[in-house]
């Protein structure tokens, strides 16, 4: 069986949802006329990045009542679609999320577990984290989201591996940062960094991880895009351009998910019982804090 | 001695990046520039033109009485080069008459003086223009607090700010510059003989190397010393950089409401577009 996908690496208009939205119709129908079947928007595409006090305004529910999920549900109907957003929850509470949207239904939102308030991000002052973390199946198979900052922790792509996904589907609206020596790859570090960890978790998971990753400016941060596919034996199906809009497309053969795990049975051989036995024995002990 | 050298093509793309989109969502599409003759503002040049097209960049060179000849034409290589408009407005007889009121007024205050009506200059032009001002300054300058408040400092947007003086070179290199400008000491030319090297008190790559360890790498005071730095030298740095934060951020202003401008009513530059 295979998947073609469309990475939509998009910029966007800092909290003007309707413009956003414009462009992602547009590109959903590039990406139908590319025989795509599924296509993915990086990290708050419907909105822009550094929202701030913004925030509640270009807040929503991913429902057929809100005017613009309702046309992306309509879109939805020909091809599957991935789009990141601000949600507001029934008790106005915020989060930085991502829909799944397949025959004109909703299959799943994922909520930002992880929001970094550090340096030069301040997520955690204008966002709720979610606190949850779940795979869902598909008409490809079972697939789980994350965001940016999630993957920058193993232990969510892993519960996301243990609950059955196969294939990762990860959106980012990562900031441009660390320019390389000259010698180095020729990216800034944020982008090696972020290709690194992608590629070790194909690896690792023996699964596909797909990235999207929006471009543009805000104010003074640039976002470097540069999207990629990598299959279960960590090999790179494509990868984007860096710092310009694109529409790459990818055909993920899913036999490969046999083959690879065939050769490789890390995921048989996975002791998830030692993990549950050992993390409550850590957690219980209080071990990894060292105070 | 850490190596600062950076992928010049990638900064390069970035920064035109940036000047192209930060200023045509401003709804722009040309830009000001201030041309010393020195090498951050004909970095800044070469920069803006790669990013708007020449013919969508004014510069403008704004002499006084003392400034050197070496100033003028350095400038004029620039303009040469990259087929800009440019402008030459001497700035003698705006400020001699103020200059003139205080017999007793030092180089400081005249050098504020200087920088101050140049921004008048620059900014009136950006409205004659309708383009904005790119600003020249770099990082160590930025964080050392080597410029004056609302005068050189004073810009629409700033690309090299992010840059050490050995990174500007390094892409100065890159993207053309005339090497003259690259090799000469710089200089602020605010008045004869005066360098930047001379006037701080250490050279550049001094500067550039500890800031890039204080601030880049995070080192604590005590590490800079173990990395080879005097201690007295390490001291004078951070005092620098903390009693110039001023020069960094904007005026505060004094919270009484429930929302105030700077601390609860946060929104991008770039709000909207």
């Amino acid at each position: 069986m295979k998947l073609k996908l469309a990475l939509a690496q998009i910029n966007t208009v800092l909290g003007d949802v309707e413009q956003n939205l414009a462009k992602h119709l547009d590109l959903i129908n590039e990406a139908r006329k590319g025989d795509a079947e599924l296509i993915v928007f990086p990290e708050l595409s419907l909105t822009g990045y550094v929202l701030q006090d913004i925030v509640p305004t270009v807040a929503r529910r991913a429902e057929a009542s809100d005017p613009i999920f309702k046309k992306l549900l309509e879109a939805s109907r020909e091809i599957d679609i991935m789009v990141s957003f601000v949600e507001e929850d029934l008790r106005s509470r915020f989060y930085i999320a991502s829909a799944y949207l397949s025959e004109g239904k909703v299959l799943h939102v994922h909520r930002k577990v992880y929001l970094p308030t550090y340096g030069l991000f301040d997520e955690g002052r204008f966002f709720a984290s979610g606190d949850g973390i779940c795979a869902f199946d598909t008409r490809f198979g079972r697939v789980g989201m994350l965001i940016c900052e999630d993957f920058w922790h193993a232990s969510l792509p892993y519960l996301l591996w243990l609950d059955g996904a196969d294939i990762f589907l990860f959106a980012s609206a990562s900031p441009g940062r660390g320019l390389p020596h000259p010698e180095d790859s020729g990216r800034l570090d944020s982008a090696r960094w972020v290709d690194e960890i992608n590629r070790a978790y194909a690896g690792f998971f023996t699964s596909f991880v797909v990235h999207t990753n929006r471009v543009g400016y805000e104010d003074g941060l640039n976002f470097w895009g540069g999207a990629s596919v990598y299959d279960p034996d960590g090999i790179a199906l494509i990868h984007g351009p860096q710092h310009e809009e694109a529409l790459t497309f990818a055909e993920l053969d899913l036999n490969q998910l046999h083959r690879t795990r065939a050769r490789l049975p890390l995921l048989r051989d996975e002791r998830t019982a030692l993990v549950q036995r050992e993390l409550e024995r850590i957690l219980n002990s209080n071990h990894g804090s060292r105070e | 001695m850490s190596d600062l050298s950076i992928d010049t093509e990638l900064a390069r793309k970035i920064l035109t990046g940036f000047i192209r989109t930060e200023i045509t969502r401003a709804g722009f599409n040309k830009a000001v520039l201030g041309l010393s003759g020195g090498i951050d503002s004909a970095l800044a040049c070469y920069l803006a033109a790669e990013a708007l097209g020449a013919e969508n960049v004014l510069v403008i060179r704004m002499p006084y009485k003392t400034s050197s000849q070496d100033s003028l034409d350095h400038a004029q290589l620039v303009i040469d080069a990259l087929k800009i408009q440019s402008l030459t407005i001497p700035i003698t007889e705006m400020v001699d008459p103020l200059i003139g009121r205080f017999p007793d007024m030092d180089a400081r205050r005249k050098g504020n003086i200087m920088a101050r009506q140049r921004m008048i200059i620059l900014f009136d032009q950006s409205e004659a223009f309708k383009g904005l001002v790119v600003g020249t300054g770099n990082k160590t300058e930025i964080l050392l607090g080597y410029s004056t408040l609302y005068g050189d400092s004073a810009c629409a947007l700033n690309p090299l700010g992010d840059l050490y003086k050995a990174q500007v070179r390094q892409l100065s290199r890159a993207v053309g510059v005339p090497a003259p400008i690259i090799d000469k000491a710089p200089s602020a030319d605010l008045w004869v003989g005066q360098t930047d090297e001379g006037e701080l008190g250490f050279t550049y790559e001094q500067a550039d190397q500890i800031l890039y360890l204080l601030i880049d790498q995070r080192y604590t005071p005590k590490e800079c010393v173990e990395a080879g730095f005097s201690e007295q030298f390490v001291r004078q740095i951070i005092q620098r950089v903390r009693r110039n934060q001023f020069k960094r951020v904007l005026p505060p202003i004094a919270k009484l409401s429930n929302r105030t401008v700077g601390y609860d009513f946060l929104y991008l530059r770039d709000w909207g577009t």
